[in-house]
């Protein structure tokens, strides 16, 4: 088992001071700094409380209540989205919104405002949160909805954990006529054809996404396999689960991921289509999880962790910074396996400080290489803030405060409503330490 | 469809065992001390697909009711066909060497009571001709060490008693199952310092508990390998390990 409480990336702590609260009933300890948690699959530092404690709801997972008929969904937030799916798949239902991996729970996934290959259609996932519980270190309780206590509900949608504790949420699931998915991939050659690609199939497909050969230079700069679905109709047949899982059972001493791995699996990948265009019906699973199939493969990273950098840029600049971005990763010759572009629609996120906005969005991981990977952040960041972007708290550990409050101009607004017995070793790295 | 009765279905083991059980549409006999909490489980698991869940609350300390818990079991799911007894609690062993009262009430729980409900369900389901009893002791019973002794006599207690039971009912048709996890990531471990190899999570032994009684298994060590480190703690000679810092 790997250690509870440890950020997904495992990287920049390797440990945390953990209570594990079990009924809605259960108050946050009384202590100087606490802060939720749900499942740390988190990247960097926002879920962590160094120094202080973490207050866990990975016991606290009930159903409440769903209704088959409206596809209205109670549950305590460290339920998570796999439960959720097993329940309501059988039953016509589907998640409004999904992120990458369905370990997450309700509260992590209200907390970052999460979002996933619909975005351009659906916005995040706040858009589909109907009501919740918030819970304070004071012990008080508030129900927040879009019509009552609406500003504890928009600070708390995106809000880090900051606010208090989500005990259970309602949410509203989506009906759809089948599970599987419809999918075509488009094999493309440049970064020019991805932004024209995803134009054309806003419009005509629920779920589009990238994958993009993040070695490829110079003209070649941007290709990869251009993924876009919609659910198959009733009358298809579903395709199987895979049964077979793998796992990462052990902590190999040294990355697994380097330089010569990656430039093979990357080609490998690139060319594994023949064709310019397949088409397949798929299980939602391999669609929207690819990674869930290798359990904890965050440890083929080893000991030292990894850090991921995901991050959004305007429209009107999408295209010079993304390009500025994959140069950079290319030249210093880093980056990963995962590395996944989508253009985000106009659906606005209700969080005051929710990451989706209008624009492209580009994710990837990258192994810890100590100040070598510091700096070509460092680079990145230049090129996101001069583009007027942001960068994804849920996947960072690395940001300056600077860039954080430019990134997030409500953070001033915020302040009121953070709970002054909750922080996070993100929190104090971007707004108390003086960088 | 099975029905089943969950006793200390608020452990967090037992809990995951109860969500198994409920996907597969069993009809579920909840029995707990506190009664906010069984609602909430019991809500819970009707949405995961329970065909019905029955709550019933009460201490597993309170003997003289256990009789009623099971005969209000037969009427509210008609038939029988397993128990799990899952409640348990882990001692505070200091406090158990300075006060027998402390260490008799801890045997009551891990022990006693255990035994108790075993009583009337072997007698119930001899009676029947059919049905499993499955209870969770603990590799702790295997070997009594300083740190927990007496959780371990009381474990080892409940062990033995099962071993006699199996013995038993072998010609009746009932089965027993004997279930001794390692280390588990639960509430009660909390105080661990967990992850590592040796760590299971709660749903992990779960499902190691589905898939024994499914098999009809007698004696299961979980994860798998508890079986082996017992095996080496159990053979160690005494001269050698009274002196070891277990
Ligand atoms: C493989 C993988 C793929 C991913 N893909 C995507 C993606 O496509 N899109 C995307 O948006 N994200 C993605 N993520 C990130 C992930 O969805 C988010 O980090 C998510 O918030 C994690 O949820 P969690 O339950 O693990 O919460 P944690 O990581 O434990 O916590 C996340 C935040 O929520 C807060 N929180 C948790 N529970 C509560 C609660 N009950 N009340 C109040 N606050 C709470 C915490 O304080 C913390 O700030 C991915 C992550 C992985 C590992
Ligand atoms: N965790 C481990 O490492 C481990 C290892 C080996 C064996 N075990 C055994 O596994 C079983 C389940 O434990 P767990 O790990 O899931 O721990 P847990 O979550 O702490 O569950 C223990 C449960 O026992 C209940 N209980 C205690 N005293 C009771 C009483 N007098 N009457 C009724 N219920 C009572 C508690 O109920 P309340 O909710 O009312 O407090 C609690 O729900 C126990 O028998 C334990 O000994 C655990």
């Amino acid at each position: 088992m790997g250690k509870p409480y440890v950020s997904w990336a495992r990287y920049p702590y390797t440990s945390q001071q953990a209570v594990d609260l079990q009924w809605r009933t259960d108050l946050l300890p009384d202590v100087p700094s606490v802060l939720p948690q749900g499942n740390a699959r988190s990247y960097g530092d926002s879920c962590m409380n160094h120094g202080g404690l973490v207050a866990s709801t990975r016991f606290m997972r009930r159903f409440m209540d769903f209704d088959p008929q409206s596809g209205l969904l109670r549950c305590e937030a460290g339920l998570q989205l796999a439960d959720i799916l097993n329940v309501v798949e059988p039953q016509g239902w589907f998640l409004p919104v999904t992120p990458g991996t369905k370990f997450v729970t309700v509260g992590g996934a209200i907390a970052n405002d999460v979002h996933g290959k619909n975005h351009h259609l659906e916005g995040s996932f706040g858009n589909h949160v109907t009501q919740f519980e918030l819970l304070r270190t004071d012990g008080s309780r508030r129900l927040c909805s879009p019509t009552e206590n609406t500003d504890w509900f928009d600070a708390t949608i995106g809000g880090l954990g900051l606010t208090g504790l989500i005990t259970w949420a309602e949410l509203q699931l989506k009906r759809v006529p089948n599970s599987a998915i419809n999918l075509e991939t488009i094999k493309y050659q440049d970064l020019a054809t991805f932004f024209k690609l995803s134009e054309e199939s806003e419009a005509t497909h629920e779920y589009t996404a990238a994958w993009v050969d993040c070695l490829a230079a110079r003209e070649k700069l941007g290709r990869g396999h251009f993924l876009r679905g919609n659910h198959a109709r009733i009358t298809q047949p579903k395709p199987a689960a895979a049964k077979l899982k793998l796992a990462m059972p052990i902590d190999p001493p040294l990355s697994l991921v380097n330089s010569l791995s990656l430039r093979a699996f990357n080609a490998l990948y690139y060319n594994r289509l023949f064709q310019e265009r397949t088409f397949a019906t798929v299980h939602y699973d391999p669609f929207f999880y690819p990674l869930d199939f290798v359990h904890d493969w965050n440890r083929m990273y080893g000991p030292k962790g990894f850090l991921q950098y995901q991050c959004v840029v305007p429209n009107e600049t999408s295209y010079d910074a993304i390009r500025e971005i994959l140069q950079r990763i290319a030249d210093a010759n880093s980056g990963s396996f995962l590395v996944v572009l989508k253009v985000f629609g106009k659906v606005p996120s209700r969080g005051m400080l929710s990451f989706p906005r209008p624009g492209a969005t580009l994710a990837l991981d990258f192994p810890y290489h100590g100040n070598k990977t510091m700096a070509l952040f460092d680079q990145l960041d230049e090129v996101v803030v001069q583009a007027g972007g942001a960068i994804y708290p849920a996947k960072d550990a690395h940001m300056k405060g600077e860039h954080f409050r430019q990134f997030y101009p409500r953070h001033d607004d915020f302040k009121q409503f953070k709970d002054p017995g909750i922080s996070s070793s993100f929190w104090r790295r971007v707004m108390e330490e003086n960088t | 469809m099975k029905n089943w009765i969950i006793v200390g279905v608020t452990s967090a083991i037992a809990e995951s065992v109860a969500r198994i059980w409920a996907e597969r549409g069993y009809k579920l006999f909840l029995v707990a001390r506190n009664e906010n909490r069984l609602a909430d489980i019991a809500q819970d698991l009707k949405v995961r697909g329970a065909a019905s869940v029955t709550t019933f609350a009460m201490d597993a300390n309170a003997f003289e009711r256990h009789q009623e818990c099971f005969d209000a079991a037969l009427k509210s799911m008609g038939r029988i066909d397993g128990i799990l007894v899952a409640h348990g609690t882990l001692p505070d062993q200091k406090a158990c060497e300075t006060s027998f009262n402390v260490a008799r009430s801890e045997i009551e729980t891990n022990g006693l009571s255990v035994i108790s409900l075993c009583t009337i369900a072997a007698n119930l389901f001899e009676q029947q001709r059919q049905g499993d009893i499955a209870v969770i002791s603990s590799v702790a019973g295997d070997r009594g060490r300083q740190s927990n002794y007496v959780y371990g006599a009381a474990k080892g207690m409940v062990s033995i008693f099962l071993q006699g039971l199996r013995n038993r009912l072998a010609k009746s048709g009932v089965h027993v199952t004997t279930i001794k996890p390692g280390f588990v990531d639960t509430p009660m471990t909390a105080s661990f310092d967990k992850g590592g190899p040796l760590w299971a999570s709660a749903d992990q032994v779960a499902s190691g508990i589905v898939g024994a009684v499914d098999k009809k298994r007698n004696v299961v060590y979980l994860p798998w390998f508890w079986w082996i480190i017992m095996n080496i703690i159990r053979h160690i000679p005494e001269f050698i390990f009274k002196k070891m810092k277990l």
